[in-house]
């Protein structure tokens, strides 16, 4: 137990460190993609470190809650990356939160920051959250959907016993888990604010989502939540590799598996970090209206790969 | 061997009439070699009166009472219909309607069409029985389309993807049928012959039978023209050509509505109960009363005899899902009765458009004076459709209703109210037409009005008198239909 | 479920020709149909070969090879062709819109899985859980019928339903008697043929492929 605990703190403190890295990496992979000269892969780490060294600016209007949502983003992304089992299935803190509270974790996080965003009354804050719960209430269901078929397979919604069940079953080919695996890989594009639905470095009223809820933030306030969207997309790259490509997490008492569970956590992320890269290199940033649409199709695969499921694999 | 003649003859017409079918003497040798099927059929009829049902062909082809009947009266108006496409087709060359190609495309088409009609009755197999099907209504497409006109164009597309679509519910149902034949039969082409089908029917899976038949209704019910699957029906027979519509209202539907038959007894055997009986019934009575109340609504008078086939064809539809040897004998000769006066009807509206150089009603009057022959044989064919005494429709009609008071009498206030309603419209809509005044000039050519009076005759004969043997033909025809 | 490799493969494909059902329905030009339907021929093919190679019924590579043939060699080419010549690859703009024709498509996938459920559990093919998504595809490719205006797309809606009831034949039965396929690939083909005279025709009248302009006939 006590070796659970320590495990699962050492997961969730890894995450939290580590995951700037996941985007520094995807940014540099992007530019060697694009033939710039690419930024060092600390990047992420020197911006927050800046950021942190400077004072706070914020708006008279602001209430409480604005100050308060940075906080809570970065809680609920460090408790999200506790959850999702990365290098070992012995986690003491995952049988408090199965995979729908997982949604829910995030879903708060997002309330919470779109809150923020309209506190200020400014009319960027509003759009940008009215767009952000736009593209969310359609990618939350498609996500659920993702979730329910992993559990029809494994019979739980427990994240660490999906993972158990999919890693040491017989090799077969799933219909059911290929749709649900595009499926997820639209939904995170959707909400880690990628492209095509979102651009990380754009400023551009017509077509910001993410980035015209954080404007009005500054300094520590700004450093949080930028590292709080790093260790989402660091968390949802686990969740995608739990649950997609589960071989190498160590399975509960083989502490010997660890060394190897880093090691393939690690390449793992790398290649997620560049394919993520490449899509985003090869494909042009969609309309606005066009994302329903797009995510539309991800909640359609989810559910094509529930039924399938139940008829093919049954 | 006179067998592969009835299907040979109308296959050589059409390849022949495809290659040298554009010369002046084309209808006579579309007639010459209708006259030829007619014979053939004939001679087979003749056998299978004397010998009995047969296989032929290691059974892919089986023919008894109920298919020859069906043949000799396909072969019949087939040819008739090309005798009075003769004059018909040259006429509406004259007028400028069409031209050489189309009419060779017409003559290879009407021998296909027929030839399509032909294997499909005679087939015991139900996978070919729905490719033949399917191939007949290919063969009618273009016919439909021959005008080239837009509303043909139109009527033409919607017959071919309405009937497209009915048809694919027909091969899913072929498919789940022959599912449940491989089980008992082993796979195979002989699980799907219909002799094998019937000897086993009982042993057939019944849930999966009854899927497949309401495929099977839906299928073949769209060619029948079943309500609500009827929309098709009047705008093919309204915008092609007479003929077309002749041998489309007179032949096509029955042979459709055989193919229900045929799957009907196999589900009857394997349900044992009267469900695939009770669901035509409801389709039949549907049809007849929509088409009674939509005959009131036309204005156009071969739009109005195509809905009045809907209503015709619903009640044989109706009469057949009642069952029973006096309904199913009924049913038998319902088919006959429409089938010669329908064709009858539309010989004579043809040549009375022709005059008239329209086909709303409004535009067509007084035929009795400037051509007696046309409007006496509409005045009659009318009549005889309408259900009148002495004329055989009365005497099947007549049977099909007290059979109907008899074993469901719920059905018999909406039969004879939809009956009622067609009979007021279509009496009211085609008296001034014959006997109004007109200024008209004569046509062309001598109408060809032989078949019309032939046909006519027949169908007088038949109310006044059924010769023994045919009614014994009848009767050995009703009880294979589970009588 | 331990089931062999060549039984996943087919379940794979089913999934596929479901997935491309889905897509020609929401599909909006021309030519992305064209291939679209080409693509689920091919899929039905490969499916047909391998069942065709792991029953060792093999009277169904035939079955496979005149599929290859029709629907992913001719056809096609003869629809690029004709959209070529027509010039006819403008935008589909279906009756309804997009998000609804998905939902009733899911609606119509969970009806023909219920519907499939009692007749596949009697069949004895190895293959017979696919038979749900054969049906799914008959109904899908229904739906999509329904949803078009233009003639193309009507035609390649039926032609799927058609893909969609081989792939049931093949599912539930190891397909039909080769007589009847032969048969039904005649049909096909000859049907095929005949639209093309048609659709010069309706261009010639009408100096376009929109359905819209036939509607005048109608039930009064």
């Amino acid at each position: 137990m006590t070796t659970g605990i320590l495990l699962q703190i050492a997961q969730t403190l890894l995450a939290i460190l580590v995951a700037p890295l996941l985007l520094g990496w995807t940014n540099q992979c992007r530019a060697w993609l694009q033939g710039r000269s690419a930024p060092p892969i600390t990047q992420p780490y020197r911006v927050m470190r800046k950021l942190f060294h400077k004072d706070a600016v914020i708006a008279h209007t602001a209430s409480p809650l604005f100050r308060f949502a940075p906080y809570m983003v970065f809680a609920c992304m460090a408790l999200a990356a506790g959850i999702v089992p990365m290098i070992a299935n012995d986690l003491p803190f995952s049988p408090a939160a199965d995979a729908i509270a997982l949604v829910g974790v995030f879903a708060l996080a997002r309330v919470f920051l779109a809150l923020a965003a309209m506190d200020i009354g400014t009319s960027f804050g509003t759009l940008g959250a009215r767009r952000e719960m736009m593209v969310s209430f359609l990618a939350e269901p498609a996500l659920l959907m993702v979730f329910f078929t992993a559990s029809l397979i494994s019979q739980s919604t427990q994240l660490p016993h999906i993972v158990d069940t999919l890693a040491h079953r017989q090799f077969a080919i799933y219909p059911s888990l290929a749709f649900a695996g595009v499926a997820f890989w639209m939904v995170s594009v959707a909400e880690n604010a990628r492209i095509p639905v979102d651009n990380p470095t754009t400023h551009l009223e017509l077509t910001m989502i993410h980035e015209a809820m954080i404007l009005e933030y500054s300094a520590r306030h700004l450093a949080l939540i930028e590292w709080a969207v790093a260790i989402k997309l660091f968390t949802y790259s686990a969740l995608g590799i739990a649950l997609f490509l589960p071989w190498g997490i160590a399975p509960t008492g083989n502490y010997g598996a660890l060394p190897l569970a880093l090691l393939a956590l690690a390449v793992k992320m790398a290649g997620g970090g560049f394919v993520l890269a490449f899509m985003e290199t090869i494909s042009a940033k969609m309309r606005l209206f066009r994302v329903p649409e797009f995510l539309g199709t991800a909640f359609l695969l989810a559910v094509l790969g529930m039924l399938i499921h139940f008829l093919l694999e049954v | 061997m006179e067998f592969y003649w009835l299907l040979g003859i109308p296959l050589a017409g059409g390849v022949f009439l495809a290659l040298w079918g554009n010369r002046g003497s084309a209808p006579e040798i579309n007639a010459g070699f209708s006259f030829l099927t007619l014979l053939a059929a004939a001679a087979l009829t003749a056998r299978v009166i004397a010998q009995g049902p047969m296989e032929l062909s290691d059974g892919w082809f089986f023919v008894d009472s109920f298919n020859v009947f069906l043949v000799a009266l396909t072969a019949f108006v087939a040819f008739t219909t090309s005798l009075f496409s003769r004059p018909y087709m040259r006429i509406e060359k004259e007028h400028g309607r069409l031209n050489d190609a189309r009419l060779r495309l017409y003559h290879a088409s009407y021998q296909i069409f027929i030839a399509a009609m032909l294997l499909a009755l005679t087939t015991n197999n139900m996978g070919i029985l729905w490719v033949s099907m399917e191939g007949a209504t290919l063969a009618t497409v273009l016919l439909v389309s021959l005008y080239r006109t837009p509303a043909a164009l139109e009527a033409a597309w919607k017959y071919f993807i309405l009937c497209g679509v009915g048809i694919a519910q027909a091969l899913f149902g072929t498919v789940l049928l022959y599912f449940a034949a491989e089980k008992v039969l082993g796979a195979g082409g002989g699980a799907l012959l219909w002799t094998h089908l019937n000897a086993v029917k009982a042993q057939l899976e019944p849930t999966v039978l009854q899927l497949a038949f309401v495929f099977l209704l839906v299928g073949y019910g769209t060619k029948v023209g079943l309500a609500p699957l009827h929309s098709w029906l009047p705008d093919a027979h309204a915008e092609g050509p007479t003929p077309v519509s002749a041998v489309l209202s007179g032949l096509l539907l029955n042979v459709a509505l055989y193919a229900v038959m045929r799957s009907k007894v196999l589900v009857d055997g394997a349900l044992g109960t009267s469900m695939a009986g009770n669901l035509m019934m409801g389709f039949g009575l549907l049809s007849v009363v929509l088409a009674a109340f939509l005959i009131k609504r036309q204005t156009d008078v071969k739009r109005m005899f195509a809905y009045s086939s809907i209503e015709h064809m619903g009640l044989v539809t109706f009469a057949f899902g009642m069952g029973g040897p006096v309904a199913s004998f009924a049913g038998l000769l319902h088919m006959t009765m429409h089938s010669l006066t329908k064709s009858a009807i539309f010989f004579a509206v043809g040549h009375a458009t022709q005059k008239a150089g329209t086909q709303l009603m409004d535009g067509i009057r007084g035929l009795i004076k400037t051509n007696p022959t046309i409007g006496w044989g509409l005045m009659l064919g009318t009549i005889a459709i309408l259900g009148v005494p002495p004329f055989g429709v009365f005497a099947s009609e007549f049977l099909i209703i007290t059979t109907a008071m008899h074993e469901h009498a719920w059905a018999t206030p909406f039969l004879l109210i939809a009956l009622g309603v067609a009979f007021a419209s279509v009496f009211g809509k085609v008296q001034p037409m014959v006997f109004g005044e007109t200024e008209l000039p004569q046509l062309p050519h001598q109408p060809a009005l032989a078949p019309v009076f032939l046909h006519l005759a027949l169908v007088l004969m038949l109310g006044l008198f059924i010769p023994p043997y045919l009614a014994e033909w009848y009767r050995q025809a009703a009880h294979l239909l589970g009588g | 479920m331990a089931t062999t490799y060549p039984l996943q493969i087919v379940n794979l494909l089913a999934a596929i020709l479901l997935l491309i059902s889905f897509a020609m329905l929401s599909q909006r030009r021309v030519v992305g149909l064209v291939t679209l339907f080409a693509w689920q021929g091919a899929a039905l093919a490969s499916s047909t070969a391998i069942i065709a190679w792991s029953t060792g019924q093999h009277h169904l590579y035939y079955s496979a090879g005149l599929t290859l043939l029709l629907k992913v060699i001719a056809m096609p080419w003869f629809f690029y062709r004709l959209v070529r010549k027509l010039d006819i690859n403008r935008d589909v703009e279906p009756m309804l819109n997009n998000t609804a024709t998905m939902l009733i498509g899911i609606a119509l996938v969970i009806f023909a899985f219920n519907l499939a459920l009692p007749i596949s559990q009697m069949a004895g093919t190895v293959t017979r859980s696919t038979l749900g998504v054969a049906m799914a595809c008959v109904l899908l490719a229904f739906l999509m019928m329904i949803t078009r205006t233009k003639a193309l797309p009507q035609v390649i809606g039926f032609l799927a339903m058609e893909n969609g009831l081989f792939f049931a034949a093949t599912s539930a039965t190891y397909g039909m008697p080769l007589v009847v396929e032969l048969g039904v690939a005649l049909d096909v083909l000859v049907g095929v043929f005949v639209l093309g005279i048609f659709f010069f025709q309706i261009r010639e009248t009408f100096d376009s492929l929109d359905l819209k302009h036939m509607e005048k006939l109608r039930e009064k």
